[in-house]
């Protein structure tokens, strides 16, 4: 019998295999969320004022900015992405 | 130098009042002078576990607010002389307990204890707050099972931000895991989360792993704590964890996944 199992068991994921993968998955996500907290305060303005210091030699639209800080180990990852227009003639702005 | 342990978890019913009356009755058998004090305002319950709850008179809200004075309040336990309870308020709201009155009573218990329990309402809310503010050391109480390892994260989120210990830069307050209400057979069966799947995911040193056991009913049926009951698999394994939180050196009973042989040939 255990020996079927043990077989079977190699082909289906137990239950509680099931709960540590969600149970890891979840408890990372938040504890993300939670370092970067009481970091993220400065997060919008410093978006603002990227954004108005590229304007000066690009024209780009609000939402073509995307801020992101994430860990990893013991370094803080700040990710920034700017997206510029397709049409060069649209880049310089007056 | 008493220390303050605090006994949390976040979620609710995972054992933290029997994990309190366990844990105070183990140091007071030791002969450590021992306090443990009810945090759970409105819905007080150590005092039926720890089997005094005829013998309230004043609480821990009259003595915040000076209704009542601290030796008034504590109750001395008719079995150990080292150990003492100090209930909550039955009827008060949880505002009641306010910062300046848990801080009185700390520091004056401190002089005369070696520890002092205190026993987290379930929660992130002011009591739970209240309870572990002070703490030196944490119990973080988990059951093997998924909203409960969560929750006992969420808790260790707040202990290291909301407490006096980090609020003012002191060093961490160390943190144990104690596995309860553990059922090692359905770990074998692979339908419940192994005690080391959980430390894993916690990534806070195990103190300790509790079988689930009837005794444990039987104990606060009876107001006893379960550490005074010597047949008990889960009193015995509570006197482990105890002797753990002391330094001393103490194999696991429980709590090691199958290896290869016993899942082939059964156990």
């Amino acid at each position: 019998m255990s020996l079927f199992n043990y077989f079977r068991s190699s082909q289906q994921r137990s239950s509680a295999t099931v709960a540590k993968e969600r149970l890891q998955i979840i408890v990372a996500h938040e504890r993300r969320q939670r370092n970067n907290n009481s970091t993220l305060d400065y997060l919008p303005l410093l978006q603002q004022e990227l954004l108005a210091v590229v304007r000066k030699y690009v024209l780009v639209e609000d939402d073509q900015i995307k801020i992101n800080l994430e860990k990893e180990g013991n370094y803080d990852i700040l990710e920034v992405n700017i997206a510029l227009p397709d049409e060069p003639e649209s880049r310089q702005p007056k | 130098m008493a220390t303050v342990i605090v006994v949390t978890s976040g979620k609710g019913g995972v054992g933290k009042t029997t994990t309190s009356a366990a844990f105070a009755t183990g140091l007071a058998l030791r002969g450590y002078q021992t306090v443990v004090i009810d945090f759970d305002v409105g819905l007080r319950n150590l005092d039926l576990v720890m089997g005094c709850e005829r013998r309230v008179v004043y609480d821990l809200i009259n003595v915040i607010n000076g209704e009542g004075n601290l030796n008034q309040a504590l109750i001395k336990d008719k079995r150990i002389d080292s150990l003492f309870v100090l209930p909550a308020s039955q009827t008060r709201n949880k505002d009641a307990l306010t910062l300046e009155g848990v801080t009185t009573v700390i520091n004056t218990l401190k002089e005369r204890f070696d520890y002092i329990i205190c026993d987290s309402p379930a929660g992130i809310e002011h009591g739970a707050i209240m309870a572990m503010y002070f703490a030196d050391e944490a119990l973080v109480v988990t059951n093997p099972e998924v909203s409960s390892v969560r929750d006992s994260d969420r808790i260790l989120g707040i202990l290291s931000s909301k407490t006096h210990h980090a609020i003012n830069g002191l060093p961490p307050i160390k943190e144990h895991l104690l596995i309860t209400r553990y059922l090692p057979k359905r770990v074998s069966a692979g339908d419940m989360l192994s005690a080391e799947d959980v430390q894993e995911i916690l990534a806070i040193p195990l103190l300790g792993v509790i079988p689930e056991s009837s005794s444990v009913l039987q104990a606060s049926n009876a107001g006893i704590p379960v550490t005074l009951d010597g047949r008990s698999d889960a009193g015995q394994a509570y006197l482990d964890a105890v002797a753990r939180l002391l330094g001393e050196e103490k194999r696991q009973r429980f709590g090691k996944k199958r290896g290869f042989l016993t899942r082939l040939f059964g156990n």
